[in-house]
């Protein structure tokens, strides 16, 4: 009996355009795919996707809320790329981001009645080094014990929460604060400047635009940057070329840790406006998908940041206009991701229809057998 | 009338409707004349069907549709963090043209606060904070007295003299109701320990049935909860255990288990809120009702409750009632067994407040501040 396998087989290269349009196609579905599901719920589709992606952006006020939520996950974002570039698996943004928000906001309580200009910029710098510290330990373990970093940098997410709830249960909560775990507020001169008057984003988007810069640069025009490619696509080319890893280890994941610690601090110093157990809201997860989705291009980057911030303004103006559930947030999310990576798996491999088992061995292209 | 939040009922409505529905509410939201309806928005920490403490919200919330009907007209969005994210849907309400928006967990209290600078004609109410504005008023009701009175219970049902008490974090709020919750057990059984496990999460039925899972296995067979779900009267039911809800009678989650729960009417306070708004009466204050109020209430008891233990819950309820008792009336013991508040005092709102210390009976160690 001869039975007809679905199997995945690698094509032989892949296409550049396709993995380029491939996020493109997934938003496509995704959109069908939630218009479908709004008709289902009663809703008219198109009236439904304008209040989920439309509506949130009708206003300046839309586009500052956009660009508040965008600084932090681009600023992780952009570290994680140079990570994910090299191979290195850092999911400590997060870990990073709490601790960068956590010293820098200690600094600002201890400057609450200092006055200057020159404060500002050391809570900053100082939540910077505190994230690249936390990176830096994550890359002390790599180096010099060989421990795997994603396991490390989970870890450090974990720690990082809990000196954080640590601070603001403990020393750093309010003196008058009834005992609540949040901070005092901070002071007019350790809050960073808003860019207009009635809307509370703030300059963390232009660090977070300079450093999408930077890190494009870096990567395009620099030697380092070339290093880092090299290494991740092929560590014992890199080695022979005489690349120095663990120097190319340390580089990324400080760089990184910098950025994330950088974004920790902009969100305590900008729209929160204290410490609280909730400064962070997951963004360095968050990051990992849109480093993801941008297909580790800084353009792609700043597309998907501003998506994924959008799918949660979306998620709120649609339960407010059309009372529909929070969990579509989520499923928009979801379908995103499910998309992209169903379209990313069809780039690389084709579906083919094969006899049954025998002829296993007889291909020399690997294949994965998806449905037996 | 539109009534926004009702709509997830009416799955099928035509397309026209929706869209002059939209129509309908842009132009409310731009002519606003006396007969238009007082736009109400809520803002959740959990999801309504949490079961817990956002269910017993959204509750009241349709208990004011029902009192007010067409006068009143409301929006909820649910879940929304406590970061950044919720002064954006704060600013959104207020934005949209709601008159009166109440903002249900701790963590909005410096959004709500922020927001109503910029929109002083709009009212806030803030549920469990202690900041108040010009038009910011804060609310709460005194669930620790209805913590005592199931403390009662628990002390007198107990056969191991281990109670369990899964929390969520350890502020004043959750302290209160613990000690509230031991002072009653203590009084009527003074060989009762409470174990507390603190969850770290207001909502996440896995870890809050792990807990209670924890707190089994250390010999509680009575188990009560400061989180959000019904997770550990779950945990309680299949194990054969008794348990105390909170926010709300959870009794359809383990009819066997749950004694009764410790649960919250904001309806009336809602009604009276809006109706204030509506009648131009409305200004920021702190209120803090309890059972005297209605606002506080115990869910209907089990039938496996001894009846001389039901009288003596119902006489102590009468008693705060009347205000002839109240709950952290000395002498308040510590941990230590020091005498914190003698005989003849009582703990003033402030202390109660900021509860930071447990009282006896209770043990382990807060967690360390």
């Amino acid at each position: 009996m001869m039975f007809n396998r679905i199997a995945l087989e690698k094509r032989s290269s892949d296409s550049k355009t396709m993995s380029y349009l491939s996020p493109v196609l997934a938003i496509l579905l995704t959109l069908i795919s939630g218009g479908l599901l709004f008709a289902s719920l009663g809703q008219d589709p198109f009236h439904a996707l304008h209040t989920f992606f439309v509506a949130p952006l009708s206003d300046l006020y839309g586009w500052t809320e956009l660009g508040t939520k965008v600084a932090p996950l681009l600023l992780c974002a952009m570290g994680l790329t140079l990570c994910f570039r090299a191979k290195i698996w850092n999911i400590g943004a997060e870990g990073q981001f709490i601790l960068g928000g956590l010293g820098g906001g200690y600094i600002a309580l201890e400057l609450l009645d200092v006055e200057g200009l020159w404060v500002l910029p050391c809570v900053l710098i100082f939540g910077a080094l505190c994230g690249m510290f936390w990176a830096a330990l994550a890359a002390l373990l790599k180096t010099r014990f060989g421990a795997n970093e994603i396991l490390t940098t989970i870890m450090l997410n974990y720690i990082a929460l809990n000196w954080l709830l640590y601070g603001v249960h403990g020393p750093l909560k309010d003196p008058e604060g009834f005992n609540f775990p949040e901070s005092a507020m901070l002071s007019e001169f350790t809050t960073l400047p808003v860019i207009f008057d009635d809307y509370r984003l703030n300059i963390s988007i232009y660090f977070a635009l300079f450093a999408a810069a930077v890190i494009w640069a870096l990567m395009s025009k620099t030697l380092i940057g070339f290093q880092i490619s090299v290494m991740g696509e092929d560590k014992a080319a890199a080695r022979f070329a005489g690349f120095k890893e663990t120097r190319l280890t340390w580089f990324v994941l400080l760089t990184c840790g910098a950025l994330a610690g950088l974004a920790g601090v902009s969100e305590v110093t900008g729209p929160v406006g204290q410490l609280t157990p909730y400064i962070s809201s997951g963004y360095g997860y968050t990051a990992i998908i849109i480093v993801f989705l941008g297909r580790m291009h800084p353009v792609g980057i700043v597309l998907a940041s501003m998506l994924l911030a959008l799918t949660y303004m979306g998620g709120e103006m649609a339960q407010m206009d059309l009372s529909l559930p929070k969990s579509l947030t989520g499923l928009f999310q979801g379908m995103l991701l499910f998309y992209l990576l169903a379209c990313d798996l069809l780039i690389s491999y084709r579906i083919v229809r094969k006899p049954a088992s025998k002829n296993h061995s007889q291909s020399a292209t690997q294949n994965i057998n998806a449905q037996a | 009338m539109i009534r926004l939040a009702e709509k997830r009922l009416s799955k099928k409505g035509s397309t026209l409707t929706k869209l002059l529905t939209a129509a309908t509410l842009a132009v409310s939201c731009n002519v606003a004349s006396a007969a238009d309806p007082l736009k109400v928005g809520f803002v959740y920490v959990g999801p309504t069907g949490d079961a817990g403490w956002t269910y017993a919200h959204d509750e009241g919330r349709k208990y004011m549709v029902d009192q007010l009907g067409d006068q009143v007209e409301t929006t909820f969005v649910e879940s929304v963090a406590e970061g950044a994210d919720s002064e954006r849907v704060i600013r959104q309400m207020a934005a949209k043209g709601h008159d009166l928006i109440f903002t249900t967990s701790f963590g909005y209290m410096n959004p709500t606060l922020k927001v109503a600078k910029r929109f002083p004609k709009v009212k806030f109410e803030h549920a469990t904070g202690y900041k108040r504005g010009k038009n910011t008023g804060t609310y709460f009701a005194r669930a620790y007295q209805g913590r005592y009175l199931t403390g009662l219970i628990a002390g007198k049902m107990t056969e191991s003299n281990v109670i369990g008490y899964v929390a969520s974090f350890p502020i004043p709020e959750v302290i209160r109701g613990i000690n509230a919750f031991t002072k009653g057990a203590q009084e009527v059984n003074p060989d009762v320990k409470v174990k507390v496990v603190w969850a770290s999460t207001w909502y996440d039925p896995a870890k809050e049935r792990e807990a209670a899972e924890t707190l089994i296995l250390q010999g509680a067979d009575i188990l009560t909860q400061h989180t959000d779900s019904a997770a550990v009267i779950q945990a309680a039911q299949s194990k054969g255990k008794f348990a105390i809800g909170y926010h709300s009678d959870m009794s359809p989650y383990g009819a066997k288990a749950h004694l009764t729960a410790t649960i919250h009417n904001w309806g009336a306070l809602y009604t009276q809120k809006a109706k204030s708004v509506l009648d131009g009466t409305w200004k920021s204050e702190d209120l803090w009702p309890g059972i005297a109020e209605g606002v506080t209430d115990l869910a209907p008891l089990n039938d496996a409750i001894p009846a001389d233990v039901k009288a003596l819950v119902m006489a102590k309820k009468q008693e705060i009632k009347e205000g002839k008792a109240r709950v952290f009336d000395g002498p308040v013991l510590n941990q230590a067994g020091e005498e914190v508040v003698p005989a003849g005092q009582s703990m003033s709102d402030n202390d109660l407040k900021g509860f930071n210390w447990y009282v006896n009976g209770v043990e382990g160690q807060l967690p360390k501040s």
